[in-house]
């Protein structure tokens, strides 16, 4: 068996008292596109951030390409971690540049675009997610969500990387601009051979841009199967959570 | 007992975070600095930076200098008028200026505008994920966003401050003339007479110090917010408070370091 482009063993991570993350094991082969599930606040996003080094976890282990990033030296967790294009829950476009330099920002970082060649190379992307050369020199501010989205999205595809997070992509859309922000995702996607990790909660999204699927529950991966087969999954808690369920295992814990 | 037992514990723990804090500060500035000295470099946001903590300031900081030079004028007549020493006031007023009130007043105008911006600028990048989106961009968030603020405030503030010193002097003079009656060459003539270059330099010292904690408490601020808009705002007002505070007991500090009879 080949070794897992991302491999997590006993990943925990705690904010104070609060235990988030209470030993994560989860393998993303190359090449597939992994769909995480689970309630609000359950540590989707902390965990995909752990892989990222945004968030530092108390233990466990994160091998991305058979290395384990968190004992690596900084230097070569960094490389590890450039391969990553990473779209944020609610874009995190830099709100103080236009539209052309968030997307190439990564390639300019990088120094694989010349700047007086970025604006075109921006241009370019922007036509992959569907967006016209008009929005090129616009403010993120001036457009609308789901342009935003997008655009967030061509900022994470330029650098065409070997492996995207994206972090809830269709939650505050409507369903037609949801569907239309999967289907661009799983192009991109395709067309680039990339391993992914995708956080929704959102079923009909889940299906059409996962191959596998794990379920998030109490600091843990409670579940993990082909996609397809969450919808007729019987284990109570997923069973609960794919069918929008008040009534099961999951208690939601009222909040103040 | 038990009461005074959780006294002593609350301002153990008090103690405690103020040490804890100004740890993670001055990492912060080491880092911040270290940045200067290592590729890549972005002249652009330094500028940019310059524009928004010199440029802009212009205005409230030369406003700032020309009242406090002629209400300066104005007191120390009535004082000096009391024992014959009217002809002290154009030394007085050029000294006050450059030396003291120039660089405290551009400082604290300074913080209120430009540090309390930037905390506002970087909060709201940190509670937007913008901080974090620099760093899965090949990008360091400490050298892109925090550095060019340091090297901007430590140059603009000198700046404003030299425009400060002349505006200063400029109000004691216009109201010396005007409504004291001084002969104006007379007036510059002592102006200048007992002015040294040290005075002069002492104060733009300062005023570079000054800017670097304007930049780094901004900054600090800024980049540690959590909370959403809530916590952009109590990130700003700390931005200020500190700053504000710590330039004036780094004044006290500086004017003995840099003390000259
Ligand atoms: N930087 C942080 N500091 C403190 N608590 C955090 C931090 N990040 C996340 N948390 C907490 O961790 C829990 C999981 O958060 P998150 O991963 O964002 O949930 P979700 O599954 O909805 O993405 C939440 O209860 C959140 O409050
Ligand atoms: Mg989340």
């Amino acid at each position: 068996m080949s070794t897992p482009k991302i491999r997590i063993r006993g990943l925990k991570k705690s904010f104070g008292e609060k235990i988030v993350l209470d030993g994560v094991d989860l393998d993303v082969m190359a090449g597939t596109g992994l769909v995480v599930i689970g309630g609000s606040g359950t540590g989707k996003s902390v965990l995909i951030r752990s892989i990222l080094g945004l968030v530092t976890p108390d233990a466990g282990v994160i091998e991305i390409d058979g290395e384990d990033v968190l004992r690596a030296p900084a230097r070569r967790a960094r490389e590890l971690r450039a391969q990553i294009g990473m779209l944020f829950q609610n874009g995190a476009l830099f709100d103080s540049l236009p539209v052309w330099e968030n997307v190439a920002f990564g390639l300019l970082a990088e120094r694989r675009v010349a700047r007086r060649d970025a604006r075109a190379k921006a241009i370019e992307v922007l036509a992959q997610v569907g967006l016209a050369e008009s929005v090129a020199g616009l403010s993120p501010s001036e457009l609308s969500g789901g342009m935003q989205k997008r655009v967030a999205l061509a900022r994470a595809i330029a650098s065409a990387p070997a492996i995207m997070f994206f972090d809830e992509p269709t939650t505050g859309l409507d369903p037609i601009m949801g569907a239309v922000i999967d289907g661009l995702i799983v192009d991109c996607v395709k067309r680039l051979g990339s391993t992914s990790i995708a956080i929704t909660h959102d079923m009909a999204s889940a299906q059409r841009i996962g191959d596998m699927a794990a379920m998030l529950y109490n600091g843990r991966v409670e579940w993990s199967g082909p996609a397809p087969s969450l919808l007729t999954e019987t284990n109570p808690v997923v069973a609960q959570f794919t069918h929008g369920r008040a009534e099961g295992p999951i208690k939601m814990a009222l909040r103040k | 007992m038990n009461f005074i037992l959780g006294v002593i514990a609350a301002i153990g723990a008090a103690c405690l975070g103020v040490v804890a804090l100004l740890g993670e500060l001055v990492i912060f500035a080491v880092a911040g600095i270290s940045h200067i000295f290592r590729p890549p470099f972005y002249p652009r946001l330094v500028g940019r930076s310059l524009m928004e903590i010199g440029f802009f300031s212009l205005p409230v900081v030369a406003l700032t200098a020309l009242f406090t030079g002629m209400v300066l004028a104005l007191q120390s007549y009535t004082g000096f008028s009391r024992f014959n020493a009217e002809s002290a006031i154009a030394s007085v007023v050029v000294l006050s200026v450059t030396r003291e009130l120039g660089p405290v007043l551009a400082g604290l105008m300074v913080s209120g505008r430009a540090g309390a911006a930037m905390a506002a600028e970087l909060g709201t990048m940190r509670v937007t994920d913008q901080i974090d989106a620099l760093s899965t961009l090949s990008t360091s968030p400490m050298k892109y966003l925090v550095t060019p603020r340091l090297l901007a405030g430590v140059i603009a503030l000198p700046l404003l401050v030299a425009v400060a010193d002349i505006l200063g002097v400029m109000g004691g003079f216009i109201v010396a003339t005007w409504k004291l009656g001084f002969n104006p060459n007379v007036y510059l003539i002592s102006t200048f007479a007992n002015l040294r270059a040290g005075d002069v330099v002492s104060g733009l010292i300062k005023a570079a110090v000054f800017g670097f904690i304007i930049a780094l408490m901004g900054c600090f601020n800024g980049y540690r917010s959590k909370g959403g808009a809530e916590g952009v705002g109590a990130a700003t007002t700390a931005a200020v408070v500190s700053a504000s505070i710590l330039i004036l007991a780094l004044d006290y500090i500086l004017t003995q370091i840099l003390f000259v009879k």
